[in-house]
């Protein structure tokens, strides 16, 4: 794979990861990942801190499945969407078969009355495995630049 | 008109005024009446000031107030506004160090808040200056009293408080101590902004009626069913309360099930347990036990998920909480992923927390126009006391006396 090859494949991954979510097909979400991911929603100051704990964490796509699930069937919140705005990825490390890359997003959330706000902002760390029909997250971190949090945060980010 | 007088309504404190939630003037007189009145109000973990040195800003209600380790070990805290401008002397989180100055003008005070230093109080080269009388001892900041328990830093302005034990009373002592029974460590913060008054998120806090209806994550996986062995203390006082439930001992009731509540669903399975996965560190086999301190402390144990939320009012319509997830410095690594885990229950994100933040916003845009409407908290009966069911809102009762005898409302 060329360099041009691998940016576009991992572009394409961030842009269809966005989409699942702000398009409401969270259940595509948990695919993106694989089996034995790591994903972690946590504030930037925790994060420079290393402190352990953040908003969400899962160490199996079956964290995600159920996350979702929980979504769907138990939780309650106010009707809401996201839509992403990501920047160009930058891919800061390659080895045989992964690359380490970040991309930096905004999240606007829209609620069911109409209210949007610019809900969280910060950059994605990625660890991503290629080779196989399609390039998947082995680790995601999304790192929130705000320490705060509005209402609360029920979809992933 | 939202600042009509608080008239409240009869039986007992069963009923409950709208007005107190939207009311400006309510919202000022509850600064002095309450959080700088006789009340300790949660500040940090005295682990995050475990150095001689170390401060940090945090809250007493709304007023940024700066908490301390002296050199000589002891603790103390102070208003965080410098006696010149105003401005705040800690306008981070926290340091270390034997003095704090003022960024505007380098106002300087020690960690008891005593003014030690400002600069160009004699002028220069013979002009300007402070006055001759001016003495900067006349300019302590107002002082915190502080007491710990066990390992919980508390705070209050007012001379008369009864001793911090005194104030948290045997109950109340006895079960933050259960948790709180070896050295602390954080293992993580966040921020929650709530879009309504303080005093909804307290009460949501005392409401053990709500847990199983609302919170449908954890009723699915039976950790917090109401036909689960579980009670309610609440203090002598009614400021304080406990609720706690044992999720081994729950079983089939027909009264639970005959309710048709949306929480059943035996369909429901997590593809990965290992999240609620955990280890009865405190030998007692309760898994769940929500702590309430008047006015605005909250101890959680959820399994080994341990925080505390320290709510700060922002404003009558707004409240942000403050969580800090602890573990004990002894853990190992498994003890930390499992606390890691369940953090996902809990926080702006909680499988069975999230809603809470639902609920404040829904009530708040609910009250809008209530005129004279007030609240009816009638299960369980209409007096305070402890209880053996959690289907009660006896702790909600209590609150209300204790904040009606502060508020001479």
């Amino acid at each position: 794979m060329t360099d041009a090859e691998l940016q576009f494949a991992v572009e394409r991954l961030e842009a269809r990861y966005a989409a699942a979510i702000d398009d409401d097909r969270l259940e595509d979400w948990p695919l993106f990942f694989t089996e034995t991911c790591r994903y972690q929603i946590i504030t930037r100051e925790n994060y420079e801190k290393k402190l352990p704990v953040g908003i969400f964490f899962a160490n199996s796509r079956g964290m995600l499945i159920d996350r979702v699930r929980s979504l769907r069937e138990a939780n309650i919140y106010e009707a809401q969407r996201y839509r992403h705005i990501l920047s160009p990825t930058l891919v800061t490390r390659r080895e045989a078969g992964a690359v380490e890359a970040q991309t930096n997003y905004q999240v606007i959330r829209t609620t069911q009355e109409g209210a949007m706000m610019l809900f969280s902002t910060g950059r994605y760390l990625d660890r991503i495995v290629i080779g196989g029909p399609e390039p998947l997250f082995a680790e995601k971190l999304v790192l929130c630049d705000s320490r705060r949090v509005d209402t609360l945060l029920a979809i992933p980010l | 008109m939202d600042d009509r007088p608080i008239v409240w309504p009869e039986p007992g404190f069963s009923r409950v005024p709208y007005d107190v939630y939207k009311s400006a003037e309510i919202y000022d007189a509850e600064r002095q009446r309450i959080f700088m009145g006789a009340v300790w109000n949660y500040l940090c973990l005295e682990c995050e000031l475990a150095t001689p040195g170390d401060y940090r800003a945090t809250f007493v209600g709304d007023v940024p107030v700066v908490v301390a380790r002296d050199l000589d070990g002891s603790l103390g805290g102070f208003e965080n506004r410098c006696a010149h401008r105003g401005a705040l002397i800690c306008p981070k989180e926290g340091g270390n160090g034997a003095r704090i100055s003022c960024v505007y003008h380098g106002w300087t005070y020690d960690l008891k808040g005593n003014l030690t230093a400002v600069p160009f109080q004699r002028g220069i080269a013979g002009k300007g200056g402070m006055p001759e009388d001016f003495r900067r001892e006349q300019w302590k900041r107002r002082p915190l009293r502080v007491e710990v328990f066990a390992g919980l830093v508390f705070g209050t302005f007012a001379a008369d408080a009864p001793p911090l034990a005194t104030y948290l009373g045997p109950a109340i002592a006895q079960h933050i101590t259960r948790v709180m029974r070896k050295p602390a460590k954080v293992i993580g913060y966040n921020s929650q902004i709530l879009p309504n008054n303080w005093k909804m998120y307290i009460c949501n806090v005392r409401d053990p009626y709500h847990a199983s209806l609302l919170h449908l994550f954890f009723t699915t996986f039976r950790l917090n069913r109401l036909s689960a062995e579980g009670g309610i203390l609440i203090d002598e006082s009614g400021g304080h309360h406990v609720s706690y439930s044992k999720a081994a001992t729950d079983r089939q009731n027909a009264d639970y099930d005959a309710a048709d509540l949306r929480a059943k669903n035996e369909g429901f399975r997590l593809a990965d347990p290992s999240m609620i996965e955990g280890i009865d560190e405190f030998g007692d086999g309760i898994t769940l036990q929500i702590l309430s301190v008047f006015p605005c402390f909250v101890l959680q144990q959820i399994q080994n998920c341990l925080c505390t939320r320290q709510v700060v009012p922002r404003g009558k319509d707004e409240t942000e909480l403050l969580w800090t997830y602890f573990g004990f410095e002894d853990d190992d690594a498994a003890m930390t992923l499992h606390r890691v885990k369940q953090a996902n229950l809990v926080g702006p994100g909680g499988y069975v927390s999230m809603e809470d933040g639902a609920v404040g916003s829904f009530v708040r845009r609910g009250i809008t126009g209530s005129g004279e409407d007030r609240e009816v908290l009638e299960m369980g009966g209409r007096d305070w006391r402890s209880q053996d069911t959690r289907a009660t809102e006896s702790p909600l009762r209590g609150f209300w006396k204790v904040y009606r005898e502060h508020m001479s409302l």
